[in-house]
């Protein structure tokens, strides 16, 4: 029987959730044995090749590109589980939802203390995502069937989520495994 | 009639409790965790948070306000208040600006421990993300109001603890947000050591350099939920 397979992918997030599932130590081992990998930074496949069991999604959406990916997720994933507060409330990126766009532009591209950018010209290439007005959590965006909290998530509850929805469960996690930081 | 006792149900089980007693105040002595955001030991219950909301007789009462009365019948674990309370933290935490994931206060929060004992994964409303403004003006206290859930008990601690009155409420409505009896904080006769500033259950009033003093997994709610002091037995829901 072929084993079910796992999507992974970071959005507007820092891989620290990426990390912290590597951070399972040796049951990762396990975790080669149990499942297949497709998209995910870690093999480096770029798009989803076909039907995925379950899809991990850290980081929120931030520009453009985040939607299109997330929506090809929910297209793809039969359980679709925002892993970490970027994926589940903006996280640290969110904080610029309290400055104007056009002040986050000007910043990082015009007034920021190490920018030097002679031409005075804030990057408008079609190759770079067009930032949303705002960071929103996934669920505004698409379904989400399960969320992890944590920044990171620890990999105890990465790992007792991930062993639970390959068993068929919800991820029912112990008090001491929720967590917002 | 100071002797006397009062008989009544939470939940189905019959409690004694002295007259004058709150709801709240009864229930706790008897083992019972009524939750509770804006209430605090000590200070004069305020009754704004609503957390604490039982039925009484089957109206929706504030346990920290109603004084206990002969018979009561109390619901407090119901399906239905537990819903109502998730929902009321829930808004607290849309309607603020709480980024746990680097607040010196996480793990010791009051708000973010009744989301974790509530069992709150994700947020059931849209982010509001308002705009509200930070002082750091004073040496020892920094006044972060992105995550004041407007309790009054800094304001109630500094006026029946600490014989100030530093703090006070501004504005209406959505608009409304502490406020300092000044300028700004350090134009105020606030001190660090102010019961005021302990009394905080956010991260919105702290103390100057103490950072993240407490390791991950030794904080205040890091294993036990909020509560499971006062009702050994319950803890882990
Ligand atoms: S600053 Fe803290 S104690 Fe004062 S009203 Fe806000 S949350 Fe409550
Ligand atoms: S604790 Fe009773 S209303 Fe806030």
């Amino acid at each position: 029987m072929a084993k079910p397979r796992v999507a992974t992918a970071s959005l507007c997030g820092c891989f620290g959730c990426h990390m912290s599932l590597l951070d399972i130590d040796d049951r990762i081992l396990q975790l080669v044995e149990l499942v297949d990998f497709d998209r995910c930074p870690i093999d480096d496949i770029k798009e989803i090749t076909g039907p995925v069991d379950i899809g991990l999604i850290e980081g929120g959406c931030c520009n453009e590109e985040n939607v299109k990916v997330l929506q090809e997720f929910r297209r793809h994933c039969k359980v679709l589980v925002s892993v970490g507060d970027c994926a589940i409330n903006g996280g640290v990126p969110a904080l610029r939802n309290l400055v104007p766009l056009r002040e986050c532009y000007e910043e990082a591209y015009l007034r920021g203390p190490s920018v030097d950018n002679p031409s005075g010209r804030i990057p408008d290439d079609e190759e770079i995502p067009l930032l949303l007005d705002r960071v929103v959590p996934c669920h505004e965006v698409v379904r989400i069937d399960h969320f992890l909290p944590g920044c990171p998530p620890s990999a105890d509850t990465l790992w007792a989520a991930l062993t639970a929805l390959l068993a068929g469960r919800a991820p029912e996690l112990p008090y001491e495994l929720v967590k917002y930081d | 009639m100071t002797n006397a006792t009062i008989t009544l149900t939470v939940d189905g089980r019959q409690i004694e409790t002295r007259p004058g007693q709150t709801i709240l105040e009864a229930t706790e002595a008897a083992g019972v965790y009524v939750p509770r955001l804006c209430w605090m030991k000590g200070l004069l219950p305020f009754g704004s948070c609503r957390v604490c909301t039982v039925r009484v007789n089957g109206r929706p009462q504030a346990a920290c306000t109603q004084p206990v009365a002969p018979g009561m019948v109390i619901e407090n674990d119901t399906e239905e208040l537990r819903a109502l309370r998730r929902d009321l933290i829930d808004m607290l935490f849309v309607e603020g600006n709480h980024f746990c994931m680097f607040c010196e206060k996480s793990g010791n929060c009051e708000l973010q421990a009744l989301a974790y004992r509530f069992g709150i994964a994700a947020p059931g409303y849209p982010f509001l993300f308002p705009q509200r403004a930070l002082d750091a003006s004073h040496p020892g206290i920094f006044l972060d109001r992105n995550r004041c859930v407007l309790c009054a008990r800094c304001v109630r601690a500094s006026r029946e603890l600490d014989g100030k009155t530093v703090f006070g409420f501004a504005g209406r409505g959505a608009g409304r947000r502490i406020a300092v009896n000044g300028e700004d904080l350090a134009h105020t006769d606030a001190e660090a050591t102010d019961r005021a500033v302990a009394a905080c259950p956010t991260g919105s009033l702290l103390v100057k350099r103490i950072g993240y003093a407490v390791p991950v997994g030794r904080r205040r709610y890091d294993q036990e939920p909020i509560g499971s002091d006062i009702e050994p037995a319950a803890a882990g829901r």
